[in-house]
Order: C-alpha cells, then sequence, then structure tokens
C-alpha cells in the first residue's frame, strides 16, 4: 500500500533517506483528501528547514496546506518542473511528485517517523 | 405583512406539523431574561403609497444634479450614463442574484466580469484586474497592504496630492497593520519630486502617486517610477479611468499596481456611494492580489465557461490566512462600468475624454479672463483644474448655489497652501451656456 | 447552445453604442494642451453597436439565476426578496445624484435618512451610536476590531493581541482578525452546537482583546449562554462582538446589545432585504456602546439647530474606512424597507423566519443527519455524510443536482465542523408551497443517491452550464480575454 522504503510523518509527508540526503514529498492519502491541487510553493536552494516547520504551500480548488518538514537540513535540490506541473503530485506522489532533497542535520530525527505498516494503521484510526 | 406570502392559515398548518402553539415555543432557546419585551421603538408601518410619497418628500428636500449644475468633481464626478447601463443593472436576473459561487448558474455575472477584468486591463494597459474593490480609497489601502506583502517592507509613501480621504484611509489601514505612512509634500498643484525621493529608502514598500491627481494635475510618472524602482519599492499609480481615454495608462509607466475609482464609469454620484475600486496589476502578483478574481475554463461538455478562481486566498477558505478578509465587492456597480465601457467603446471613452478636457480648458481660459480670478498653476490637467479667487471661495459658492450652480470645492479646507483657491470641475455634461453662466456669476 | 461569445468578439472597427454631442466650444489640439508624451497611442476598447451591447448583456442575464428567478436557501446569506419599491425610490435624482462634498444645507433631505437610520440601527440592536460607513460586513468587523484596539490602548490595555473566535465561526472574522495583526484561537463548540463555555473561560487572559461570536451562531442555534459569556469576558478585561450577520432571527425579539456585546455590525444586504446584485455592493454599518462613540469613523451625522450635519471634529477618531459616508445606495434601500415593515413588521419577519426554517428542518430530518437537534432558529445545518458514505453522493453533488430541480443550492461545506454540511436559510419571504417544492427535491435527491448516484454526481444536466472544471480555471489561469495571436 505505502511504498516500504519510506519514513511517514503524523502531518502526511514522506522522506526516503538514502546516507545523509533525505527526498521529501507527500503521502497518497494527503494528495487523496487536498483534491486536485493546482498550486505549489517551494522553497530555494540554500534554505534550511527545521523538523516540524513549513516549507512550502499546497493548494487545491478547496484548500490551502502546508508542507511540514519531516526532519531538518539545508535544501540542496528542489523539483523545479513541479509548479509547472502541479498534477505529478496527484499522479505520483512518491516518484515524479517528490519536492525537495535536503542534507540531514541529525539522522536520528527521523526515529519517531512511521513505517509504512504504523502509517497505515494511523490512517485508518483517524 | 408585505414580503410575507404566508397567511394564518399556512402559519397554523406549519404549526401544527410541527406540535407547535403559537411562534413564542420557537424562541425557547431565548431565555427570558434577554427577550426584549416591548416592541421596537421605530416608526411605520408605511405601505407602498405612503412609503413612496416619504421618499418623495425626502427627495424634495437635497438639490439634485438635475435640477442644478454641478462644477464639482474632487473624486466623484457627474458624467453622463447612458440608457444601456440602468437597462441592464436594472434586470432582476443581474441584481438579484449572489456571489457566483455556483458557476453553472451563474455564467451571467461570471462572463460580465471576466469582460470588466479584460476592460480594466485593457483601459490601464495592465496584465490582470480583479472583479472591483470597494472604492478607490480601499483600493489604494488594499494595494499598499498588497505591496508590504511582495516586498516584506512597513513603509508606504503616498504623496500628499492624493485625495484626502484615499491618504486618511490609507492611514487607518496603516494602523491596523503595523505599517508606517509617509505622506510626502506638494509643489504648486503637484508632488514635489525631491521631498518624495528624500523618503523613498529600502524601507520603503510603495510609492504611491495619483494622476491627474486631486488638485487635477498630471504628474511627472517616469520620474516617480525611477525613484520608486531605484529602491526596491512597487510603484502604485492612482488613475482617472475618463481620462484614460486620452491619457498614457499607468502600465506604459512601469507601474506595478494601479488602483482607481470607477465612479465615472456608469455610476451615479449617489453622495458618495456605493462606488467601485479598480485594481490591476503585473502577472507576476496575482496570487497576492486582493479581490475576487473571474477564470476563463470549460464545463463537463467542454463549453467556454467561466468561474471564481484562486479563491483559496479569499477568507472563506484561508480563514487567517487569506490576503484580504474581503467578501462582498460592488459586482453590480462592475457591472454597470462593463456596460458603459462596451456602450462607449474606444471611440465614445476617447470622445468624451476630450470634450471633457476642451470644456475644461475652454472654462479655464475664460475664468482666468475675469478680474479677481486667476488659473495660477502650469500644470497639465484634464477635467479639473484649480482657480486663485481673491473673493472667500465660500462667499462665492453661496451666490452661485442662489444661481442653482454648485461650484468647485474649497481647497482651503483640504490643503494649507491653498486656501482661497478653488477646484473646479468640468465634465463632458456641461454645455457652453452653463460654462458661460458660472462665468457671468463668478464675475459679478 | 448557450455559448455567448465575449464583448470584445462582438467588436467592429467604427461602431459605437451611444451618440454623444460634438463640442461646443472652440476646438483645441490635446497636443498642445497635455503635452505628446503625456497621450495614449491606442485605446484597445471594443467597439459595438447598441444593440449588440443589449442583446449581449440581456443573453448573458438568462444564464443567471437570482431571487427573482426562484429559492435560494443560502445559509448566512438572507437571500430575502428585494422589494421593487426600493428600487425604484433609489432612482429619484433628490435621492442619488448627489455629490458628497455639496454644502450641507443643501442635502437635508439625504442627511436626515442617513441620521435617522443610524437611530433605526442602533435601536434595533440595543447599542448607542453607529457609524454607516463600512461598505460590507467584513469591513463593518474590520472597523469594529479598529474600534477596540483604539479603546484598549487609550485605557492601557493596548497589549491585548488576541482573538478568540468559535470553530463555527464566519471565514471573515479570523481572516480580518489576522490581517490586524491578532493572532486567533479557536474555541470548540460542545456536543449541543454552542460554544464550549469552560473551554472559552481557559482561553480568557489578559492578553485577549476581544471575542468575536456570532448569535444565533452559524448552526442555527442561539447561544443562551450569551449573558454569562459576556459577564466572563469583560471581567477577563476583554470585549465582546457580534457578527450580526444572522439578525434575521431575532429583529424585536432579542438586541445584542442587550446581552453584553459591546458592537455588532450588520449586513444591510442580508436582513434589510438590499439586493445581492450579483456580490454587491453591500453595507455593513457597525452599532457601538457609547464607550465606543468617541472613536468611530468620521464623519458621523449629528443632529443640530434643527438641521444635519456631517461631524468631523471628532479628535479620537479612528479615522476614516471608505472615501466618504457609507454606501448610501444601499443605506437608503434598508431604511425605506424598515420604514415599510416598521416594529411589527421587523417581528413578523424573524418569527416567520424562524418558523419556515423549522419546518423545512422537520420535513428533511432524518434522510438528512440534523447534528444538532430537530430546533433551530433562522437557518439550520443538514449533513450529506450518510448520503457519501453509501452510495459515494457527497455534499457538492447534491448542491449541483438541486439545480436541475430548479434551486440555488444551499449554503456548502460551511461550518467546518460539520462533515459534508449543507446549510439552508429559507427566509421569511418563501412560501409553504416553496418549502414544501423543496423538500421533495432533497427527498428525491437522497433517494436517487441511493438507487442511481450518477444522478448526483454528474449533475447539473438542465442548467446553462454542466459542471464547471475549476481545477483547470485555477490551474491555467486565464484571468481576462485575449486576441489569438496576442
Amino acid at each position: 500500500m505505502h511504498p516500504e522504503d519510506l519514513k511517514y510523518a503524523t502531518t502526511h509527508e514522506w522522506v526516503r533517506i538514502e546516507d545523509d540526503l533525505g527526498t521529501i514529498g507527500i503521502t497518497d492519502h494527503a494528495q487523496s483528501e487536498l483534491g486536485d491541487i493546482v498550486y505549489i510553493e517551494l522553497p530555494q536552494v540554500g534554505t534550511t528547514i527545521h523538523k516540524g516547520g513549513v516549507f512550502g504551500t499546497l493548494e487545491s480548488i478547496k484548500t490551502v496546506s502546508d508542507l511540514l518538514a519531516p526532519v531538518s537540513g539545508e535544501i540542496v535540490e528542489v523539483n523545479e518542473e513541479l509548479p509547472e506541473t502541479p498534477e505529478r503530485v496527484n499522479e505520483s506522489p512518491y516518484s515524479a511528485g517528490w519536492m525537495v532533497i535536503i542534507k540531514m542535520d541529525d539522522p536520528s530525527e527521523s526515529e519517531d517517523l512511521m513505517s509504512a505498516d504504523d502509517y497505515e494503521t494511523f490512517i485508518q484510526e483517524r | 405583512m408585505p414580503y410575507i406570502p404566508n397567511t394564518d392559515a399556512n402559519r397554523r398548518e406549519m404549526f401544527d406539523s410541527l406540535g407547535v402553539r403559537d411562534a413564542s415555543e420557537l424562541f425557547e432557546s431565548i431565555p427570558d431574561a434577554i427577550l426584549l419585551n416591548r416592541a421596537l421603538d421605530l416608526p411605520g408601518p408605511l405601505n407602498e403609497v405612503e412609503l413612496r410619497r416619504h421618499a418623495e418628500s425626502a427627495a424634495t428636500r437635497s438639490a439634485d444634479l438635475k435640477t442644478y449644475t454641478c462644477f464639482l468633481g474632487a473624486g466623484i464626478y457627474d458624467h453622463y450614463i447612458p440608457s444601456t447601463v440602468s437597462a441592464i443593472t436594472g434586470r432582476s436576473e443581474f441584481y438579484t442574484s449572489y456571489t457566483p459561487y455556483q458557476s453553472e448558474i451563474s455564467q451571467g455575472t461570471l462572463q460580465s466580469i471576466f469582460e470588466f477584468q479584460t476592460l480594466i486591463c485593457q483601459l490601464t494597459g495592465m496584465e490582470v484586474a480583479n472583479a472591483s474593490m470597494y472604492d478607490g480609497a480601499t483600493a489604494l489601502a488594499e494595494a499598499a497592504l498588497m505591496a508590504a506583502s511582495i516586498t516584506g517592507r512597513r513603509e508606504w509613501v503616498v504623496s500628499k496630492a492624493v485625495h484626502p480621504s484615499y491618504r486618511e484611509t490609507m492611514k487607518t489601514y496603516a494602523w491596523a497593520s503595523g505599517c508606517k505612512l509617509v505622506e510626502t509634500t506638494v509643489s504648486g498643484i503637484e508632488t514635489d519630486l525631491a521631498d518624495l525621493e528624500s523618503f523613498v529608502t529600502e524601507n520603503v514598500a510603495c510609492v504611491a502617486v495619483q494622476s491627474p491627481n486631486f488638485l487635477g494635475a498630471v504628474e511627472e510618472l517616469e520620474k516617480v517610477e525611477r525613484i520608486a524602482h531605484k529602491s526596491g519599492s512597487l510603484f502604485v499609480i492612482c488613475f482617472e479611468p475618463i481620462s484614460l481615454g486620452i491619457l498614457k495608462p499607468p502600465a506604459d509607466f512601469n507601474a506595478d499596481i494601479c488602483v482607481g475609482e470607477g465612479q465615472s464609469l456608469g455610476i451615479v454620484p449617489g453622495f458618495g456611494g456605493p462606488l467601485l475600486g479598480l485594481m490591476a496589476c503585473k502577472k507576476q502578483f496575482v496570487r497576492q492580489m486582493p479581490g475576487r478574481l473571474v477564470g476563463a475554463t470549460v464545463d463537463a461538455k467542454g463549453r467556454q465557461s467561466y468561474t471564481l478562481t484562486l479563491q483559496t486566498r479569499e477568507q472563506h477558505i484561508r480563514r487567517e490566512r487569506a490576503t484580504s478578509n474581503i467578501c462582498t465587492n460592488e459586482a453590480l456597480n462592475a457591472l454597470a462600468a462593463t456596460v458603459y465601457l462596451a456602450t462607449l467603446g474606444k471611440q465614445g471613452l476617447h470622445h468624451v475624454a476630450d470634450l471633457c478636457l476642451q470644456k475644461a480648458h475652454y472654462a479655464a481660459d475664460a475664468i482666468s479672463r475675469l478680474p479677481g480670478f486667476e488659473v495660477p498653476f502650469g500644470s497639465a490637467f484634464v477635467k479639473e483644474f484649480v482657480v486663485r479667487c481673491e473673493e472667500p471661495v465660500g462667499n462665492i459658492n453661496e451666490r452661485l448655489l442662489s444661481r442653482k450652480i454648485i461650484g468647485g470645492l474649497d481647497l482651503g479646507k483640504f490643503y494649507a497652501d491653498l486656501a482661497g483657491h478653488m477646484l473646479v470641475c468640468v465634465t463632458e455634461k456641461r454645455t457652453r451656456e452653463e460654462i458661460d453662466a458660472l462665468v457671468e456669476c463668478l464675475a459679478q | 447552445m448557450n455559448v455567448e461569445p465575449t464583448v470584445f468578439e462582438l467588436s467592429s472597427p467604427g461602431r459605437v453604442g451611444v451618440n454623444l454631442p460634438v463640442s461646443d466650444v472652440p476646438e483645441r489640439r490635446a497636443e498642445d494642451l497635455l503635452g505628446p508624451a503625456n497621450l495614449r497611442d491606442d485605446l484597445p476598447l471594443p467597439e459595438v453597436s447598441q444593440v449588440d451591447v443589449i442583446r449581449h448583456y440581456t443573453r448573458l442575464s438568462s444564464m443567471n439565476y437570482g431571487v427573482d428567478t426562484g429559492f435560494y436557501p443560502l445559509g448566512s446569506c438572507t437571500m430575502k426578496y428585494n422589494p421593487k419599491i426600493n428600487e425604484e425610490i433609489i432612482r429619484l435624482p433628490g435621492l442619488s445624484e448627489l455629490h458628497p462634498y455639496q454644502d450641507e444645507e443643501i442635502s437635508q433631505g439625504i442627511l436626515q435618512i442617513l441620521y435617522e437610520m443610524q437611530r433605526f440601527l442602533g435601536e434595533i440592536g440595543g447599542m448607542d451610536a453607529v457609524t454607516l460607513q463600512p461598505a460590507a460586513g467584513a469591513q463593518g468587523e474590520f472597523t469594529a476590531m479598529m474600534l477596540f484596539r483604539r479603546y484598549h490602548e487609550r485605557v492601557g490595555e493596548g497589549h491585548r493581541h488576541i482573538v478568540i473566535v468559535p470553530d463555527s465561526s464566519h471565514g471573515t472574522n479570523p481572516a480580518t482578525a489576522a490581517r490586524c495583526g491578532y493572532e486567533v484561537i479557536k474555541v470548540p463548540s460542545g456536543p449541543d452546537g454552542c460554544v464550549d463555555v469552560s473551554a472559552l473561560a481557559e482561553e480568557l487572559s489578559d492578553q485577549v482583546a476581544m471575542v468575536m461570536l456570532t448569535n444565533p451562531n452559524t448552526l442555527g442555534l442561539f447561544e443562551s449562554q450569551v449573558n454569562e459569556i459576556s459577564r466572563m469576558v469583560h471581567d477577563s478585561g476583554a470585549l465582546m462582538y457580534c457578527d450580526g450577520a444572522n439578525m434575521n432571527a431575532i429583529l424585536g425579539i432579542s438586541r445584542p446589545g442587550d446581552t453584553g456585546f459591546d458592537a455588532m455590525h450588520f449586513n444591510l444586504h442580508k436582513t434589510f432585504s438590499a439586493p445581492h446584485g450579483g456580490g454587491g455592493p453591500g453595507s455593513g454599518p457597525v452599532a457601538v456602546k457609547n464607550f465606543l462613540a468617541q472613536f468611530l469613523p468620521v464623519p458621523v451625522v449629528v443632529d443640530r439647530n434643527g438641521g444635519y450635519f456631517l461631524d468631523r471634529d471628532r479628535p479620537d477618531s479612528i479615522g476614516r474606512v471608505q472615501s466618504f459616508y457609507g454606501n448610501v445606495g444601499v443605506i437608503v434601500k434598508a431604511y425605506m424597507y424598515i420604514l415599510n415593515l416598521g416594529p411589527e413588521g421587523l417581528k413578523a419577519v424573524s418569527e416567520n423566519a424562524v418558523l419556515n426554517a423549522n419546518y423545512l428542518l422537520n420535513k428533511i430530518a432524518p434522510t438528512y443527519d440534523v447534528p444538532y437537534g430537530r430546533r433551530c432558529m433562522h437557518e439550520f445545518v443538514a449533513s450529506a455524510k450518510s448520503l457519501k458514505a453509501s452510495g459515494g453522493v457527497r455534499a457538492l453533488d447534491i448542491a449541483k443536482r438541486l439545480m436541475d430541480y430548479g434551486f440555488h443550492p444551499p449554503t456548502m461545506y460551511f461550518p467546518l465542523i460539520v462533515p459534508e454540511a449543507l446549510m439552508i436559510e429559507p427566509t421569511e419571504t418563501e412560501s409553504r408551497e416553496t418549502l414544501d417544492g423543496f423538500a421533495e427535491a432533497m427527498l428525491a435527491i437522497a433517494e436517487e443517491a441511493q438507487s442511481k448516484p450518477s444522478l448526483a454526481t454528474a449533475a447539473p444536466h438542465s442548467a446553462a452550464r454542466a459542471r464547471v472544471d475549476e481545477v483547470r480555471a485555477a490551474r491555467e489561469l486565464v484571468l481576462r480575454w485575449q486576441k489569438t495571436g496576442d
């Protein structure tokens, strides 16, 4: 259901950790709740983000949602194509819909994130 | 009871269906201590015949611009309203409709707003315009708030040649939002550019001027643009829509945001309200622009359709993160302006502006030849100009009133340096005879 | 079918919609008077004949639904009938062709109306002083908020920076508060749909500036503990603000000023029958208790020596919020409405509005969940959540399907605390037959939602447009007409 190699935040962001780099996006559940994404605002390369802090916004027709960082670090890459084609977040939230890559300050911050199974349980209980 | 169709018999059946004896049972959730146990102390009721009589009587106790000849401008203008405007705004499918949130049954309103947005872009040269604001004053205040949000800076610089009411409104909004308003001086009847420049630093979010300004003068907008953009501030122009039938539009001066009062476009003076705020800006700022926006799209059958868009900026979705708290705007007045501009069109609007220009200059020349009167400032003007009077302006206006003429604005009430000066306005409605009568009365 | 080109596509060079007089003064060249650098090169407006202007906008009007077309059960909007006599009255030159700067001596008729309207609204709201200046409800809230701020500054409480709103509040409440730099705290509604008073008590502190309530609230329920709430709020040094959007339930029955509110706004285009105009103009006067009167926006209409004047000499005023005195054209209509009805008529408005709402609630429950019981004030909230669960039909789909039955949809998805919400406010100007017809449609749609959900999910089928693609509008952002090739 949810990709096994990712870790999940209670605010529906996912992170793929490879060494000290984390790729971040939002889950399939999140994109489905939001509806068709019409606009996305992402930070610039070089910005520092803090765990739990806002690093961007997503707009659908009916709502605006903050993107919250699951881990802290400096943004080293941004998916520059996403603002032109926000529908990728709906269509492929785990691949083409990736948002930013950060160089993590402290990999231990990811320890309190959920596994794919825990995330599934989490959304069922809501 | 007027407008309440249900009769006592209807109500009886409805009470019965609810198992309730009378209306008081439906208000049981209101504690007795709170109930108003007396009738409201208000007059009436008046039936429709009495009401009309009452209104007609009230109407006779004010001098109106049909009976009196108006040479007063200062932000509200007596322009000719073509008969097409009320023919359309009087259609109840337009005026009794709600905000067009349900696109499928509101295409009339939505398409006319889309056309309004387009017409304002065509008039001002700007890339995007919204569906209207309350009036020119709040449009200017909102433009300043928008500039603060875009630049992250908190100072607003505005020339004192901008309409006093607009500046007062800006002052209230500045205080409300924690911004600082700086008002710079007037030299003659134009913005003092040196004084303006001295206040423009990189703390300044926007530099705002009006052209033609409150005193009727066309400002040196290229110079203001340089001042504003040199320090990274946004350049805000407050324009006058009729004069744009002749004058170079704000976009040609690289304005970032432009605002104006649209009352001249088919809306009665109305003792100052309701009015029509206009706002347009560069495309890159569209997400920070307050107010409604209508966008083009298609329906499920592929037909051209229109809908409110970017609503996530607005209060009903964003709530505390909205770009503005505006809910109702001035849609019916925007429709009036749309019909006005469509009716006059390219030739008509130019013609109206030219008539104002010709007649105002004719009047200015004639007045300047009168002993005791002078048109002392050399600034270019379209429909309003400043006259220096030896006689107190109040006395002159009293004399004019006795001849059923409403004279120009006593500028001494707004600008200390312009005591003894009058702001005279001549629109396309003023005939040569009316202008000659004004001049003759001034000469007495 | 039913696709009307834009007015720009009807343009043809040389056409004009009205013939204007030629100049009767000696002709001078614009270049000489203004300088060539000031002249525009081109004026790209359309050129349309009068018959085309009229036909075009007349055809557009036929694609619109208005109160004069049919029922608008829009909760929180009070879409009542707009009396035609007021539309005629406002066209009288002596009430409309007036310049705001013309001498007060020659404006006594209009000034008297404004003065009396100030008094009427004060009496209806139980307040002492009124400003007619705010152009709409949201601007009224802004104005009141600034009055409160000035007051707090004056009594040394200017540090108060928090505004409390219930979670059922209208979006303008927190939006206005945030724009003014306040921090917004939401308090939950209890299971009875009213403000949870103990939760509110916990949030009160010396940092709270005001509590903003709507009464009756947006669920259509009267906050019966309002007196206790006011006492608590005042004891903590904060002020009470009433969003008067729902006044249609309590005219002549209860007054916000009698229940501890310090200020309130009215929506003249809701409660007082002025037309909605497709989105304005409205009018949002603010009424206040005496201790706030000195801070009101300037000018205020006063009576002096047997005449009416604009009092500009108010040194403690918060300033202006608009160019002139308010949306006078709207105010005059509302004033005439109040005279037309008189005190008994206004009370009958509320009694009938509340009866109509309860009658309708009783007809559509329990087919639709009505979460807060079988009694309401002038509006109630129904939920389509069980329809969504069983057949996948959501509030949005029900709304669109209602168009096929000839009705404007109710308010959807508000308040946020009710899932798949449909907020229904019939108003007093609807007949029992109309209410019966609406109830039948709602029940028929609920039935369809089980047997043939696609009727709703693909609705509307018979409106001028099928479901409009809002996603595309937001993604592609076409906000003006452009000639192809531009």
